[in-house]
């Protein structure tokens, strides 16, 4: 029989691809849409007409929305993002500081949050409907329909104000030893860990019932094993799929997650930047961070929705 | 879903019974909606007036929720902050359905290229997070409540859409649905008199869960200083200016924080625990 799995992630990714484009084509056609002159902007209100014009003409601003679509794609691709409106600075050298940051941010919290919130969506799911499934299953809850910065102020109330572990704050960047490290990421990959964690604990546990819910984890019962081997021999191999599924789809839940937390916790990241930007209207800067953003929630995505097709035997 | 124990067949006869999370969820929920609706009733001061000496007042008789970083009384600012929160979230997801569940029924009921075509572009659209579209729309267009209400439920109409077209493909496979068709029924009535009666319940629930989103969407965007702009205050908004206030624990921080989380934590509660007969509607 022919595998079907190879046509199917190439659908996927295709689709991915299409929908990365409609994406662009709307975050650029959402910033260029604002009124202003973008020339005038950058020049400031003396500028003479002539350098209006001059300027005018050497960024497109004369042609088609959709010739300057292509060029700013185009730049894209050789890694020109654009001159910041703010500071006259490239963009690329404003974010690339930024994006490591955020990008330590992120993958700290997955170190955290993926054992974690495993173990205790498997042990749920284990110990379903016992008092301890409960009191996990209505704290994810909880968490789920808190929005993040509630979450960061109880983190700060609760770790800073009361128990005094911790800076309110983190304005100081001296990440030379490892207390500095903790002080620096302690508060917001522990209010991420949360978000995330939620998400991925409610997921998981969901993934492995539905296995537990199959013929041949009843005849595993029957036959006398106990319940953890039913689970960890019989049900969790596979449920291996679909938890995995759950973790990435759980991931992007970072994406909005990092935009409250950078802010609330003064973290130097790019979340930080882009909220920023709006607020100065940095269109470039505003229009590269969010097409770094949705690249990121897509590729979580997209990854998601592959190792769902991998994981399922029946597709082979 | 059909149980056969006797408390069950029981259970299922009475049909509306709803548990004790239940009440307790709608009881809050409805608090806080008659807040919203009173609120120029209750307020004890006005919202801008300063009534404190103090700044980051504790709570005390006549302040009951102490005061702001201004020293304005805290209680009538929340009770204000539940106008906008609710009001903007209940707008807007009123719009996001109705777009939604017309659009889901319609692909449903047309199928062909219309489904496709209507499908593809919103999955497009549900791949943008949710907060960058906000951020983006606001940075574009600058944030007023019009605005706000309308970018919400855009942003919530993709969902709103694949949830009713899912139950509405389900519902259109009967054979009530082809006789109305084969009758020479239009699509306003196929859609309006067939389909909508037998997925009411579910689209209902799921217009719960998507204003927790909104809500919870809403207030961070006001957090961020994007949403809801002075003299206009609503909880997210109110968090943000008193963020001052949270190394010594001011009540005006805690407090609107608490009131976001009791209304979705609640609204959350009372789905989950919502009469089977009204969740299940279209499973029968």
């Amino acid at each position: 029989m022919k595998s079907r799995v190879p046509s199917l992630i190439l659908g996927r990714l295709l689709i991915a691809l299409v929908t990365l484009t409609i994406v662009s084509f709307a975050v650029f056609f959402a910033t260029t849409m604002l009124p202003g002159d973008t020339a005038m902007i950058l020049l400031g209100q003396s500028a003479t007409p002539e350098a209006v014009a001059g300027l005018r003409a050497a960024m497109h601003l004369d042609e088609p929305a959709l010739l300057r679509f292509l060029y700013w794609i185009g730049g894209l691709f050789q890694g020109d993002l654009g001159t910041s409106y703010a500071n006259q600075m490239p963009v690329t050298t404003l974010i690339a500081d930024r994006l490591a940051n955020t990008l330590k941010l992120a993958g700290l919290t997955t170190l955290v949050t993926v054992p974690l919130a495993l173990t205790l969506g498997i042990t749920a799911a284990m110990w379903r409907g016992t008092l301890y499934d409960r009191i996990v299953t209505i704290a994810t809850i909880g968490v789920i329909s808190v929005p993040e910065f509630v979450l960061a102020t109880l983190a700060v109330l609760v770790f800073a104000v009361y128990l005094k572990w911790l800076p309110a704050l983190s304005f100081t960047y001296q990440v030379d030893s490892f207390s500095g490290l903790l002080r620096v990421y302690a508060m917001p990959v522990i209010t991420l860990t949360f978000v995330v964690s939620a998400q991925m604990i409610r997921m998981s546990r969901a993934a492995v019932i539905e296995t537990l819910n199959t013929p041949y984890v009843e005849m595993a019962l029957l036959k006398g094993a106990s319940r953890p081997r039913m689970v960890l021999r019989h049900a969790l191999p596979n449920a291996l799929g679909p938890i995995a599924n759950a973790v990435a789809l759980s991931l992007s839940y970072l994406v909005g997650g990092v935009i409250i937390v950078e802010t609330i916790f003064n973290y130097p990241g790019i979340a930080k930047l882009m909220v920023d930007g709006v607020s100065t209207r940095d269109l470039p800067l505003i229009q590269s961070c969010a097409m770094i953003f949705c690249f990121g929630y897509l590729l979580l995505i997209t990854t998601a929705d592959i190792v769902a097709i991998l994981s399922n035997p029946r597709l082979r | 879903m059909k149980t056969y124990s006797p408390t069950g067949i029981l259970a299922a006869r009475s049909g509306y019974r709803i548990n004790l999370v239940g009440l307790v969820s709608f009881f809050v929920v409805l608090f806080w909606a008659l807040v919203a609706l009173f609120a120029p009733y209750i307020a004890p001061h006005s919202v801008g007036e300063m009534v404190d000496l103090d700044y980051f007042g504790p709570m005390r008789p006549g302040l009951w929720l102490g005061s702001d970083y201004l020293g304005r009384d805290m209680l009538s600012r929340v009770i204000f902050g539940a106008r906008y929160t609710v009001g903007i979230s209940l707008a807007a997801v009123s719009i996001a359905c109705f777009t939604g569940v017309v659009l889901g029924m319609t692909s449903a009921v047309l199928r062909g290229p219309v489904d496709m075509v209507v499908s593809r572009l919103l999955d497009a659209l549900n791949s943008i997070p949710s907060k960058l579209f906000g951020l983006m729309v606001v940075a574009a267009v600058g944030s007023s409540i019009p605005v706000l209400i309308l970018t919400l439920s855009v942003i919530y109409v993709p969902g709103a859409y694949r949830f009713s077209r899912a139950l509405a493909v389900n519902i259109d496979t009967m054979d009530f649905v082809m006789v109305a068709r084969i009758r020479g029924e239009k699509l306003p009535y196929l859609i309006g008199s067939e389909i909508l009666p037998n997925i009411l319940g579910p689209v209902l629930a799921d217009l719960g869960l998507r204003f927790v989103f909104i809500v919870l969407l809403l207030s961070g965007l006001s957090f961020l200083g994007l949403g809801v702009q002075p003299p206009y205050a609503d909880w997210g908004a109110l968090v943000r200016e008193n963020i001052g206030g949270l190394p010594f624990a001011a009540p005006a921080v805690i407090v609107p924080s608490l009131a976001i989380a009791t209304l979705t934590i609640s609204v959350n509660l009372l789905i989950d625990n919502l009469p089977q007969k009204i969740r299940d509607r279209s499973a029968s």
